[in-house]
């Protein structure tokens, strides 16, 4: 048993301070261990949105000591004893209270993503044929659990509120998920340009440092789609190759 | 939509504001000095225009190798805007630089100096050409290799030669010209150094991420395209390389500095090559 300090972010809306709330601690205790006990004992009121306990939720999203994160898949081993841990909610969203965010303009980007569109079927009874091996890119953007970690750590989106003109790290990934399945027959080269901003992205990284599914969003997922954009805007080769086959 | 600020408390206005505690300004630095420092040298060994030959060994910053008497500056020049470019370009030293030098952003979730925000889409967009300087680093790669495996190919060290080779480099004259006569293969630690160099710069090139969706990253369905599963083994191959693509970025990036390096000493006297077979 040792005593901690966590520093909690309290507030609503604009308006918010840092309260320091001093824990007894366990061998073992996460993060959201921490913020359960200080609920339980001494702040009842605490705002706090959690589910599975296993990260696999993607519910228990905030910031600690500055930096995007599970609370749950964060041990207090991790940081000096002596020191204390800094708790806020994601910066990318608008505060509801203390560490929740409303994260609903995540949804409303995702309805306005193309949708998948499969080729028709292989075979009379409806089925397509594919490989293991065709579709394995596009299953390592499955694991996401739509945290949107890297959706608040990313600068167009924390700093920049480009909201209105940036779908972010976390739609990008989703639309290469559809983008590089074998069955697939949208094209999204042009809505990730314009409307999806895709040009915003200056591949710094730091969406895929925060991924708690470890997926390499930049590498894996932005990175081939604006390849897929340079083909379709910026590469006078393909252009003339696309009018030659008219 | 989600655009109101956070709470003033939470807020990171200006460059360094953060709550974050580690030392997150410690990769930026490095990337800064490291980039600096190459950028000062190589500026330097390509204005100077001398000692990048020596026997069989030409510097990585003067080949493919072009004289036109009508060129006033240092031959590197003419050859050296494309390795540049595919370097200025390159998906790895656009986050590098970006982070280092523009500080847009210098760390995840620090404050930024500047709120006018424009990413690749406004003076940026050049960085869309990374394809094209690819195609060219492509080439250098053969021609690097040529020069490596010449680099292998000495004079035959006959009594006649001898008398008129450097001391101790059988083979090269005074003037850091080969010998004429015919020739044999020998080893000398600087064909060692121009070998490594093309390699590493091949592990750079070959994991460049305009080559892996030019290779395959292209292709949805593999199955369905022409040549899908040699393209598909190709993107695999170019996969392997591009996940440590940072890391051939700056061994590439030394190396190719020190085999300026080596044999810019070589030429100068200041070293003697040592002859290993």
């Amino acid at each position: 048993m040792a005593k901690r300090v966590f520093r909690l972010f309290r507030g609503q809306g604009n308006t918010g301070q840092l309260v320091d709330y001093e824990l007894e601690c366990d061998e073992g205790m996460v993060v959201l261990d921490a913020v359960h006990r200080i609920q339980a004992e001494q702040a009842p009121d605490l705002a706090c949105r959690w589910n599975c306990k296993a990260g696999k939720c993607g519910s228990c999203s905030a910031e600690i000591n500055g930096k995007p994160r599970l609370m749950c898949m964060t041990r207090l081993s991790d940081y000096p004893p002596d020191r204390p841990i800094t708790i806020t909610p994601m910066k990318a969203f608008p505060l509801i209270k203390d560490l929740v965010t409303d994260v609903s303009w995540n949804y409303e980007v995702n309805r306005r993503l193309p949708e998948f569109k499969p080729r028709p079927p292989d075979f009379p009874d409806g089925s397509w044929r594919m490989y293991q091996y065709e579709v394995e890119r596009a299953q390592e953007f499955r694991k996401c659990i739509e945290c949107f970690l890297c959706q608040d750590v990313c600068h167009v989106l924390r700093t920049h509120r480009k909201h209105d003109e940036f779908i972010g790290p976390a739609f990008l990934t989703r639309a290469a998920a559809y983008e590089t399945h074998p069955l697939d027959t949208n094209d999204r080269a042009t809505y990730l340009k314009e409307q999806g901003g895709i040009g915003y992205c200056n591949i710094t990284k730091c969406c895929t440092e925060v991924c708690p599914e470890s997926i390499a969003i930049t590498d894996n997922a932005i990175i081939p789609l604006k390849e897929r954009v340079v083909d379709r805007h910026y590469d006078p080769l393909r252009a003339i190759v696309r009018l030659l086959k008219g | 939509m989600a655009t109101s600020a956070a709470p003033r408390v939470l807020e990171e206005r200006g460059l360094g504001a953060t709550l974050r505690r580690d030392a997150w300004w410690l990769a930026p630095a490095a990337v800064a000095i490291g980039l600096l420092a190459f950028g000062f040298y190589a500026t330097w060994a390509a204005w100077v225009g001398d000692h990048y030959e020596w026997g069989p060994y030409l510097s990585p910053f003067y080949s493919p190798l072009f004289e036109p008497g009508w060129w006033p500056l240092s031959p590197a020049f003419l050859i050296l805007w494309a390795p540049l470019g595919f370097r200025v370009t390159c998906y790895y030293y656009r986050k590098a630089y970006y982070r280092a030098f523009f500080l847009d952003p210098v760390a995840c979730a620090v404050g930024e100096p500047r709120h006018d925000y424009h990413g690749e889409r406004k003076l940026f967009v050049f960085q869309n050409l990374h394809r094209f300087f690819m195609y060219l680093a492509v080439v250098f790669i053969f021609i690097l290799g040529w020069d490596a495996i010449v680099s292998f190919i000495w004079p035959v060290c006959s009594d006649a030669v001898r008398a008129v080779s450097v001391p101790g480099a059988c083979g090269v004259l005074p003037s850091g010209e080969l010998a004429e006569g015919p020739r044999t293969f020998g080893i000398g630690v600087g064909s060692l150094v121009l070998t490594i160099n093309v390699i590493l710069l091949a592990g750079f090139t070959f994991g460049c991420h305009a080559l892996r969706h030019a290779v395959g990253g292209s292709i949805d369905c593999f199955s369905c395209a022409k040549f899908g599963r040699q393209r598909y083994r190709l993107w695999r191959g170019v996969t392997v390389l591009n996940k440590r693509h940072m890391f051939w970025a700056w061994i590439s990036l030394f190396w190719v500095g020190f085999a300026d390096l080596y044999v810019r000493l070589v030429a100068m006297g200041v070293i003697s090559d040592l002859r290993l077979l």
